[in-house]
């Protein structure tokens, strides 16, 4: 193809986004929105599998049968959500193989929030009060994405996800009533996961130079700033209810945005984190690795028994 | 041995009375682990009350690129819609 011919597919391409039409997986594109895509859904699949490590630390050790029976559900939601996202984006045209290896190399990133450890059980009131509060409003801006497997996965993501905040929340709330024990726990694990939760929300919007491209194809629909806005604004009233203080001395209501000011995010921690640093990288690769690699044998016992079985019935076919 | 899994598309149907649709894929080693798979992956709130897998390469889908050739003949032929035929306003259940 002639570079005048690929300029106006582009240009068509980006006109048909522009009118809110959806891309399918086998629609012609640019490369650069088949690679960004790649790299978008394959780390969010990553995110969610590696998610439920954290959590799944907890399981055990669930204080009552109804905590134990939500946790569970919510772990295997995000395996799940994990295997939608795997899905949609072997559509274009990378294999699960290959995102896996990825991962497992260092090459392919996830949400830095999974990197910090979750060592009381007020930790799974605030992951998922917090984190998972921080991933809906993300969630949601993406479920009018442009590409319509990403789009139909978010949408499915979105419905399901509300009950694992809800069951977060309960959490924290139940230990903010509790004893002056328990609603200690619950403002530490509020103080430790405060700022790393507002930094799910990426750099800040003059840091992050693919905010336009990623505007144009609606895989963002408002920016980081904006979003962290949002969600500082639903939780500060949601922590004061329940008699939590928010770790942020400078956090101030402001009449004239009608919005909360919040004081400045630690930069530094952020990039230390997203580049390798944080407390729980190293412990969190190493337990996916092993699973991966412990269950190969199964892997490949699945698969010969199903070619025995295939073979067997072609035989007495003949 | 390291063979991954093939992969499956997966259709649901939600109720009786309503067709089955196209929820999404999975790998799996064989169709009945491909259904088990579908169950835990598609239908974990009552999405469903049947479930069809069949290997994606054994779907055959039509190209982007000719839908102009196979979709636009259709466009100008109004007259299979009834609209296209002008009756007298009392002329009623027609």
């Amino acid at each position: 193809m002639s570079e005048a011919q690929i300029k106006s597919l582009e240009e068509e391409f980006e006109a048909r986004i522009a009118r809110d039409e959806k891309i399918e997986p086998k629609d012609w594109m640019p490369e650069k929105y088949r690679k960004t895509h790649i790299r978008q859904m394959s780390q969010h699949a990553h995110s969610e599998i590696v998610g439920m490590l954290p959590e799944g630390n907890w399981i055990t050790r669930a204080p009552s049968l109804r905590r134990k029976v939500a946790l569970l559900a919510k772990v295997q939601d995000e395996g799940g959500h994990g295997l939608y996202l795997y899905s949609a984006t072997e559509t274009l045209g990378i294999t699960r193989d290959e995102m896996f290896e990825q991962l497992h190399s260092g090459k392919a990133k996830y949400s830095s929030i999974f990197n910090y450890p979750a060592i009381t059980w007020a930790d799974m009131g605030a992951i998922g009060w917090l984190v998972d509060g921080a991933a809906i409003i993300n969630q949601v801006a993406l479920c009018g994405t442009s590409f319509g497997p990403y789009a139909r996965a978010m949408v499915r993501i979105c419905k399901e996800e509300s009950f694992h905040q809800r069951q977060g929340y309960e959490i924290t709330l139940k230990l903010a009533q509790g004893t002056p024990e328990q609603k200690a726990m619950a403002q530490d694990a509020l103080d430790r996961w405060w700022w790393p939760s507002l930094m799910m929300f990426g750099p800040k919007d003059d840091e992050s130079p693919n905010t336009v491209q990623s505007m144009k194809w609606k895989l963002k629909r408002k920016t980081n700033d904006e979003l962290r806005q949002q969600f500082v604004d639903q939780t500060v009233p949601q922590a004061e209810s329940i008699g939590l203080t928010i770790p942020d001395p400078d956090l101030k209501w402001n009449e004239e945005k009608q919005g909360y000011d919040f004081g400045e995010i630690d930069w530094d921690e952020f990039w230390q984190v997203v580049k390798g640093h944080g407390p729980c990288n190293k412990e969190r690769m190493k337990a996916r690795v092993s699973a991966w690699e412990n269950g190969q044998w199964v892997r490949d016992a699945a698969m010969a028994y199903a070619e025995k079985q295939q073979l067997r019935k072609e035989k007495q076919a003949v | 041995m390291k063979k991954e899994w093939p992969l499956w598309e997966v259709f649901v149907r939600s109720k009786n009375g309503l067709e089955h649709r196209h929820f999404g894929s999975l790998h799996a080693a064989d169709a009945d682990m491909a259904l088990e798979n579908a169950r835990d992956v598609y239908t974990r709130r009552n999405e469903g009350v049947s479930i069809w897998v069949v290997e994606s390469k054994h779907i055959t889908a039509s190209n982007p690129e000719h839908n102009a050739e196979l979709f636009e003949p259709a466009q100008d032929k109004v007259y299979r819609h009834p609209t296209f035929y002008d009756l007298p306003d009392e002329i009623k259940h027609m």
